[in-house]
């Protein structure tokens, strides 16, 4: 899945909906070479945009590296790679701009862009 | 059915000050005194206390540090920012020990509890029983902005959940994580960031670790493969000058395996709580 399915995966998920209802930002989410704008409005990912941007203007830009995006996204993914803070820990995600948005909705940022894996991880027994 | 779990309250001294501790403890035997991670509590331990098959063996106990969980923080806390060390955090363990009378306890502690118990084992080996290092290792360097732990614009529980959310291993029962993240989220203002204080500053105790003798304090230091604050390259790193320290790293476990998913972490324990159970009964041979 890509980050245009953002809206059918999150939009209707009531518990996605309520850990955002205060979250608005405009956020630049940019996988590799490749630039998405996410308009979130109260929680909800009201629209998705395909770059490239000439000029683009976003509350909080979230640039991951291609290949940490895609073992982030594999239905069992690897230490170091199952988590957005361990990609930042491995420098593979940075962060810029204005944090608070994402601080404060940490639970939301990594749940929403976990809703992209195909299938959940199995519990080890 | 009712839990085999007690718990009540101490007064200890600690700082000069009267401390109220919060102390559980279940099973007989060899101690085996419990130490919860940063910004958490003894909660962590249910599925061990709960363990017949360890605590038919061992006497455990686990207590909260004071600002933490149920025990109180001292009179006058809220002039003071909290900040734990080194020093304060070994006077809290051995006063605690002592206040129960453990003769030569194991001490087992995860995270900040794994950092510790390499200082106790340097500085009071001699003491001790031995100790294990869950997740533990001499220093770890910064990755994020600990302020963000505590600030009146951000849900310090909430956000304390989601910095420690991710250290867990996506195969843990997803029950269980949450578990974990709840008792994260009770966490008083700023206790968590104060733990920092001593996991990712004034606690670097890569000096320390010459001291150690494994003959008099035997070292055991097991990892969860999914913990990146305390990665696995970090607790072989801190065992590479621990001659005699035993290392496990723990596959698909993170940073809290005994809250996470106990019974995966018991498997990977098991081992070395026989081991312990074999040198006790060693030195009661005449």
């Amino acid at each position: 899945m890509t980050p245009e399915d953002l809206p059918s995966l999150v939009n209707g998920n009531p518990m996605l909906r309520r850990w955002g209802r205060f979250l608005d930002a405009d956020v630049l989410l940019a996988v590799g070479t490749e630039e998405w704008m996410l308009r979130l409005r109260d929680g909800a990912v009201e629209s998705v945009r395909h770059g490239p941007f000439l000029m683009p203007s976003w509350t909080l830009a979230i640039r991951i590296e291609l290949e940490a995006w895609q073992a982030f996204l594999s239905p069992e993914p690897p230490p170091g790679r199952h988590d957005l803070m361990a990609l930042l820990r491995g420098r593979e995600l940075r962060l810029e701009g204005n944090l608070h948005p994402f601080m404060s909705h940490l639970l939301w940022f990594k749940a929403a862009l976990a809703t992209l894996r195909s299938q959940p991880a199995r519990a080890a027994a | 059915m009712m839990e085999p779990i007690r718990g009540g309250y101490m007064a200890v001294p600690l700082g000069g000050k009267l401390h109220r501790i919060y102390v559980e403890e279940t099973g007989s035997g060899i101690p085996l005194l419990c130490l919860h991670t940063a910004g958490s509590d003894t909660r962590q331990w249910r599925g061990l206390l709960n363990d017949a098959r360890v605590t038919q063996h061992f006497r455990c106990v686990t207590f909260d540090l004071p600002w933490h969980g149920k025990s109180s923080p001292p009179d006058g806390w809220w002039k003071e920012e909290y900040k734990l060390t080194t020093a304060s955090y070994v006077e809290a363990i051995l006063g605690v020990s002592d206040a129960l009378g453990l003769d030569r306890p194991v001490v087992m502690g995860c995270s900040i509890g794994g950092r510790v118990v390499l200082e106790l084992a340097a500085s009071h080996g001699a003491r001790l029983g031995g100790v294990i290092g869950l997740q533990s290792s001499s220093h770890v360097d910064p990755y994020y902005d600990t302020e963000w732990a505590h600030r009146p614009d951000v849900h310090g529980g909430e956000v304390c959940a989601g910095i420690v959310s991710g250290l867990m291993a996506p195969q843990s029962p997803e029950n269980e994580r949450w578990e974990t993240l709840w008792h994260y989220m009770q966490g008083g203002p700023g206790v968590f960031r104060g733990d920092l204080h001593f996991y990712k500053a004034e606690g670097d105790l890569r000096a320390r670790l010459e001291a150690i003798d494994t003959a008099r304090c035997p070292v055991w230091l097991l990892t969860g493969e999914y913990d990146y604050s305390c990665s696995p390259e970090a607790t072989r790193e801190t065992a590479r000058h621990i001659p005699g320290s035993d290392v496990t790293i723990m596959s698909r476990l993170g940073h809290f395996p005994m809250s996470e998913n106990y019974e995966h972490f018991a498997t990977f324990l098991r081992p070395v709580l026989d081991q312990i159970r074999g040198r006790a009964a060693d030195r009661a041979a005449p």
